[in-house]
């Protein structure tokens, strides 16, 4: 990688902050005039939303498994094996639940949106949709920016529900858990700013994964070979922005709720 | 000839009320892509009816004039006017309405890949809310002009280069523009592919007296534009009687981002300049 002066990296980084801002400012506020794309709207949350529920249940369920025996061993030196489902149930609901939906569709589709997105850019054809008389953010950026944010947040519940299914199977089969006393547990534990504070995270994740992706995707030079970085980059800073955003959102709940 | 773009269509009755307005003016346009200036100080017009070549070696600023004529990109100073509207100052929302009135075939054709040959060319009637039946009559036409109606139900990874051209010459001239702009559309294509290419330029031109800019690196390609014509009558390219040139056919010829040649044929072929010279021969 070349080195550049600081002048011209400081320059060059306040230009993409202008360029995302924008970026991000229009696919919000495109869908409050017309013309508006519905049918791709649809497309991308059967894309995004569908597409994804196979990888969200299966990390859902594996992390509740895995959630209730770990807690288990320590929870058993306190002889309170009958809170794995508080623990669960709160765990999954509150963060890792919210958490590991964004990183997994961070995963699959802020990636697919910058390679889709960044050839697109590096064949004309967003020049050529230009051309044709189509605002590409329009056509392309604000479907899937309205669409990720939708589905994540189903997507997060369902995350959830299968989680707390699989601390279940894990409490009731290897540790002899009652499966109703578990479930009521579960129940008991979580609390309204609890909920509220798990649902609220993945729409900011949505909205990172989605606006990111775009982002690295019109923004994409150089090729086959800018498209793999675009691929890459999106990733990794949607990633880190949703865990960073993640303790944001905590923090401000906790201070709203208490807890 | 197919049932085609038909003569005397309503693109000539909608560019003719002020003929003495250029459909493209640039005026002392610059364009500087991070220190190396692309283009320097360009100007010239385009009339209307008038098909205008641009020719010059690779690198030398030609598919830049061309996105600058689309407003794709902006210039560093200067003024662009089409239609008469200085597009330099104009918003992105008001651009998509003007380009509704200019077709443009990208070098590498620019299909989109995930969307079939007869989406292709019906994308701007879907985008106006064209009925299906008419939208599909009309890319049956348009297919037809370019001799491609067998692929309607292809997707572009299936065709050859010089099928991909025609495609992206068809979905240029489905909304009957006022102003077509060709950015190499011969570029990479083999000799009789790109005969077969020219000569589709050669009949839109013929038939619907569209004002065109058309970028090519074969000075072959050039000189059969100008030397030949479309025959409504047979259906077929036949050279100009009497070893004519065709009067509505001009030159601009670019060199390392300037102009170094704006005019007919016969001023290009007899012209004194060595580099000119040079650069023909």
């Amino acid at each position: 990688m070349p080195f550049v002066s600081p002048e011209i990296f400081a320059k060059q980084t306040i230009a993409s902050v202008q360029e995302y801002s924008v970026l991000c400012w229009r696919a919000i506020t495109n869908l409050f005039s017309r013309p508006r794309y519905w049918a791709d709207i649809y497309t991308q949350m059967d894309s995004i939303g569908v597409g994804s529920t196979p990888i969200i249940v299966l990390t859902g369920f594996f992390t509740g498994c895995v959630l209730a025996l770990q807690s288990a061993t320590s929870l058993q030196e306190f002889g309170s094996v009958s809170l794995t489902g508080n623990l669960v149930a709160l765990s999954m609901v509150k963060e890792l639940g919210p958490v590991l939906t964004g990183l997994m569709v961070s995963g699959r589709n802020s990636s697919g949106m910058a390679s889709e997105i960044g050839s697109m850019k590096v064949t004309e054809q967003i020049d050529a949709m230009r051309a044709l008389g189509t605002d590409p953010l329009r056509k392309l950026v604000t479907p899937r920016l309205y669409a990720t944010v939708f589905m994540l947040f189903f997507l997060t519940i369902l995350s959830d529900a299968f989680g707390i299914a699989g601390g279940a199977l894990v409490s009731v089969t290897i540790m002899g858990l009652n499966a109703s006393s578990y479930f009521h547990n579960s129940y008991r534990a979580l609390q309204y700013g609890d909920v509220v504070q798990g649902l609220a995270k993945p729409l900011f994740s949505g909205f990172i994964i989605a606006t990111v992706g775009c982002y690295f995707g019109m923004t994409t030079k150089g090729g086959t070979q800018g498209v793999g970085r675009s691929t890459t980059q999106a990733v990794v800073v949607s990633s880190i922005f949703i865990i960073i955003v993640d303790l944001l959102v905590t923090r401000a709940m906790i201070g709203i709720f208490g807890r | 000839m197919p049932a085609d773009i038909a003569p005397g269509d309503v693109s000539q009755a909608k560019q003719s009320p002020d003929s003495a307005e250029p459909v493209v003016m640039f005026k002392d346009v610059t364009i500087t892509f991070d220190i190396k200036p692309v283009l320097q100080n360009i100007s010239f017009r385009v009339q209307h009816g008038e098909t205008r070549i641009i020719l010059g070696p690779a690198g030398g600023g030609k598919s830049v004039l061309m996105k600058l004529a689309n407003g794709l990109i902006r210039p560093d100073s200067g003024t662009i006017r089409v239609f008469g509207e200085d597009i330099t100052r104009m918003r992105e929302t008001d651009l998509f309405k003007l380009r509704a009135r200019i077709g443009m075939v990208f070098q590498e054709s620019a299909l989109f890949d995930s969307l079939s040959v007869e989406d292709n060319v019906a994308y701007r009637l879907h985008e106006d809310r064209v009925s299906e039946e008419e939208a599909h009559n009309r890319v049956v036409e348009a297919l037809q002009f370019v001799e491609l109606a067998n692929t309607i139900e292809k997707f572009p990874p299936e065709l050859s280069g010089g099928m991909r051209r025609r495609v992206s010459i068809a979905r240029a001239i489905i909304a009957k523009p006022d102003l077509i702009l060709y950015d190499s559309p011969t570029g990479g294509l083999d000799p009789i592919t790109s005969t077969t290419i020219i000569d589709l330029v050669i009949k839109q031109r013929d038939v619907s007296h569209t004002t065109s800019l058309v970028i090519t690196h074969r000075l072959q390609d050039a000189f059969l534009l100008a030397t030949h014509r479309f025959n409504q009558r047979t259906g077929k390219i036949e050279p100009v009687p009497n070893n004519g040139i065709d009067a509505s056919t001009k030159f601009l010829v670019l060199n390392e981002g300037h102009v170094v040649f704006d005019g007919n044929t016969d001023e290009l072929v007899h012209t004194d300049d060595p580099w000119l010279k040079e650069y023909l021969s």
